[in-house]
Parts: structure tokens; C-alpha cells; sequence
């Protein structure tokens, strides 16, 4: 059977990695390659690394970042930020990540999925998306760029289904709402792009506790639960996360 | 000396870091030519069919993995390489290398109905089939390995099989016929069980 995924996100800014609160007071936290190498000896299924200034600054993907975590760990990871032409996906992939994130470059322009999805496949294409609660939008959920500082007119839904039939082959979706607080995913909008979309959808922002991931994993119906402030901070290992959501049944690779 | 086929859409990198930290010698070429002297080859992959076969035809390595399939010397397809190998791909309709009896088929419509998502994507345990492989020695049964796809291969002969992994059916996941072995899975991104498969496989004697 297939289990659920415990990632391990790093925030990457000037080669180091960082972490804030609803994306802002960023601080330095360590060296992404050592930490993944650590995160690789705990147990994690996967690794994703934001270059988060990229798409605020208009920066490609960081390659040599990329080929040094490539030679540390062998388990898929994923690289987002900075990564808006087809040759940014090629040049990517052949440094050694699994899958790239599109964010803000695919909501500017949408065709930048389809094409990266016919020539590597949908599985190497992972939406990225920011979104924030807001009554105005028909879920309930408007999509933010620009790491999530700039609003835009997309409603978190209907971004998600369209991105699926764009090509994605996966969502990792972000709660900016919740992005840092400790205090839970945001199980509403997790399960509701994951039961409308046919494609795994990885919940981001706000874990504290294993009973969050629990909760996400479940309720939120991910496939999968990213984390960062949680084994950044020391307060737990990959390893004890994830005897914690076995003794809740849930299926995870030990 | 391994040799490792680079066609433009292949995560031929990610392959090779996996034999460097195994210490084993590889060459890894666009070139047919320059592996035409190697022991045994890698067909990695990460993409879409109708696109690699285009790739594999423009370089040259479609006749030269069909003239290497009838050599009798090791070959090892992974995820894309190992559905390329089959005869045809439901992935845009493509017409693939052939090298296997079967075809490549999308995952069933009724998945989204039973909750289950495509692609499948992540980590999923394995059992043998046929008396597994060789290619498994020292590979627990029910180990996880990374997958990521969302099309399988549907051998027309079952006696290939040596592995299947459960994803809504048991899926098949590894193929060996002969001296071709194909596995669906990243052994290069499945952590210590990945690594201990392509020692197996560069270690020789895999068939």
C-alpha cells in the first residue's frame, strides 16, 4: 500500500536556509545541505527546497545547491522558486531534483505546466500554491504570488483544477494563514482541493504536533504532510513523527 | 563498467550519484557509440514516452538498445525506461522499443472513485512475484520503494513479473526476462534498499 509522505521543507535564501512567520522575519537556521544529509539519516520520504527570494527577485533555480543535495541524499526531492521556462525545469531535473514547483510563474503563465508536463511528464510538475482565507472568492481561498506577498485574482479552487488539467502531477499547497503559526493545517482547505483534484495534493503550513500531521492526513485527506519549524526547531525527529502517526494507524514508511 | 544512456529527459543525474556513492565505475554518454564496450546499462528515466522515444531515435540509442537486448549483456530499465522497453505506450499513443512482450497502460478512470490518485506517487511496499530476482538480494519483502508515475506495465506474459506493488490492483513493478530486468520504482531515490539494488545489478550477475 501506498504511505503517506512525510516532507521536510527548507526555505532557502542566499544559499541558507531560513525560517519565518506568514513569510516574513526570516532567519538564518543552517547549511541545506547538511540538514538535508541529517534529515535523509532520520527517515524523511522527501525533501523540498524553496528558493524563496527567486520569484521576488526574477532568479533562476540555484543548480549548485541543487547538485550537492543530489550527491548527500537518494530520495526524491523537489525544487521551487525562480523556475519559469521550460529550460529552468530541464536544467533542474538534470541537476538531480525528482519533481519542480511552479508558483508564481504558472499563474502568470499557465501554458509554462503543459509545456514542462508534455516533455518530462505531469509527474515532474508540482503546483505550488499560496493560498489565504478571503470571503470574496468563490471557495473562500484566493491564490498569492510572489512568495506570498502579492494577492491576484485566482481562487484557490478553481486554480488547483485547472493546474490538474493543465498537466500538474502534483499540489503542494500552502496555508499562508497558518504557514508557521504551530497552531494546525488548515483542514478545510486541504481537504477541500484534495477531494475535488485526482492528483496528490501535500499539505503545507502550520504544523506543530504529530496530532496536526494526524489530522491532515485523515480529516484533510493529504497524501502527504510537509513540515519545517517542527524538526527545525529540534522539538522532534522524522523518526519520532513518524512512530507517533504509525501508533495512529497511520501507513507511513518506517 | 556500468554504462548509463543520457537521452535529454532522463534523471540520468540523479543515477549517477547513486553508483558514485556506490563507488562503482560508470560512463555515462549521449552517444550509443561510447557505450558500445561497457559490461552492463542503465535505461533511466523521468518523462513522457512519445517525447524519450523521439529523444532515443534522434540519438541513436533506440537501435542500439535493441541490438544490446539481443547481446545478451545486462540491461536495467527504470520508471520510463522500463515501460519504453515494452511494446506500446497508452502515454500518447506511442509505439515503444519493443524489447519486452506487452504494453504500457494508464492507470483505470475508476481511480479517482476509489480515492486513489494518480500519479501514483510515493512510497509503496513490494512483493515478489516468480521467485523475485537476484536483483533483490539482500531486499526484504514488503520493503518501500519511491515511485512516480501514472501509466504500468502490462507484460502479456505474467512469468516476468518479480515484483508487484499495491496501488488500487497489484501493480507490476519489476520485470525480468532473460537479461533484461526493468523495475518501475527509483532505486536510485529509494534511500539504503534503492542504493542496495543498483549494487546488486553493477555488481554483475544479475540474470
Amino acid at each position: 500500500m501506498l504511505k503517506k509522505r512525510i516532507i521536510v521543507c527548507l526555505d532557502v535564501k542566499d544559499g541558507r536556509t531560513t525560517k519565518g512567520i506568514k513569510f516574513l522575519n526570516n532567519v538564518d537556521i543552517g547549511d541545506p545541505v547538511e540538514m538535508a544529509a541529517e534529515y535523509y539519516r532520520q527517515g524523511v520520504d522527501e525533501l523540498v527546497f524553496y528558493d524563496i527570494m527567486a520569484s521576488a527577485r526574477d532568479r533562476g533555480p540555484t543548480l549548485d545547491l541543487i547538485r550537492r543535495v543530489a550527491e548527500t541524499v537518494h530520495i526524491p526531492f523537489c525544487v521551487g522558486g525562480g523556475i519559469s521556462s521550460v529550460d529552468d525545469i530541464r536544467n533542474t531535473i538534470l541537476a538531480g531534483a525528482e519533481k519542480v514547483s511552479v508558483n508564481s510563474p504558472a499563474v502568470r503563465n499557465p501554458a509554462l505546466i503543459t509545456e514542462g508536463a508534455n516533455i518530462f511528464g505531469a509527474q515532474c510538475i508540482v503546483l505550488g500554491m499560496d493560498a489565504k482565507r478571503d470571503a470574496a472568492m468563490p471557495s473562500g481561498y484566493r491564490v498569492f504570488v510572489n512568495g506570498g506577498r502579492v494577492p491576484t485574482d485566482f481562487d484557490a479552487l478553481e486554480w488547483a483544477i485547472r493546474a490538474e488539467g493543465l498537466g500538474a502531477g502534483e499540489i503542494v499547497l500552502n496555508s499562508i494563514d497558518a504557514d508557521g503559526t504551530r497552531d494546525g493545517y488548515e483542514i478545510t482547505l486541504t481537504s477541500m482541493i484534495s477531494s475535488h483534484v485526482g492528483i496528490p495534493v501535500v499539505a503545507s503550513g502550520g504544523a506543530g504536533t504529530t496530532r496536526h500531521m494526524a489530522e491532515v492526513l485523515t480529516a484533510g485527506k493529504a497524501d502527504a504532510a510537509l513540515i519545517a519549524s517542527m524538526v527545525h526547531s529540534g522539538d522532534f525527529t522524522v523518526g519520532s513523527i513518524k512512530k507517533a502517526l504509525a501508533s495512529e494507524g497511520i501507513a507511513v514508511r518506517l | 563498467m556500468t554504462g548509463i544512456i543520457d537521452y535529454n529527459a532522463g534523471n540520468i543525474r540523479s543515477v549517477e550519484l547513486a553508483l558514485l556513492s556506490l563507488g562503482t565505475e560508470y560512463r555515462i554518454s549521449k552517444d550509443p557509440r561510447d557505450l558500445k564496450s561497457v559490461d552492463r546499462v542503465i535505461f533511466p528515466g523521468v518523462g513522457e514516452a512519445h517525447f524519450a522515444m523521439r529523444e532515443l531515435k534522434a540519438t541513436g540509442y533506440d537501435s542500439f538498445l535493441r541490438d544490446w537486448a539481443a547481446s545478451g549483456k545486462p540491461l536495467l530499465g527504470v520508471c520510463l525506461g522500463s515501460q519504453i522497453i515494452f511494446e506500446h505506450s497508452e502515454e500518447r499513443d506511442t509505439d515503444c522499443l519493443g524489447l519486452l512482450p506487452g504494453v504500457v497502460r494508464r492507470f483505470p478512470k475508476d481511480f479517482a472513485a476509489r480515492g486513489l490518485k494518480i500519479p501514483h506517487m510515493g512510497w509503496n511496499d513490494i512483493q515478489y512475484r516468480n521467485g523475485g530476482s537476484r536483483l533483490f538480494d539482500g531486499v526484504p519483502e514488503g520493503s518501500d520503494f519511491y515511485f512516480v508515475h501514472s501509466y504500468y506495465m502490462a507484460p502479456s506474459d505474467e512469468s516476468i513479473v518479480t515484483a508487484t506493488a499495491d496501488y488500487g490492483f497489484p501493480v507490476p513493478c519489476a520485470v525480468r526476462k532473460g537479461n533484461i530486468e526493468a523495475v518501475q520504482f527509483h532505486p536510485e531515490k529509494s534511500a539504503e534498499f534503492g542504493l542496495r539494488i543498483l549494487a546488486n545489478f553493477t555488481g554483475g550477475a544479475t540474470c
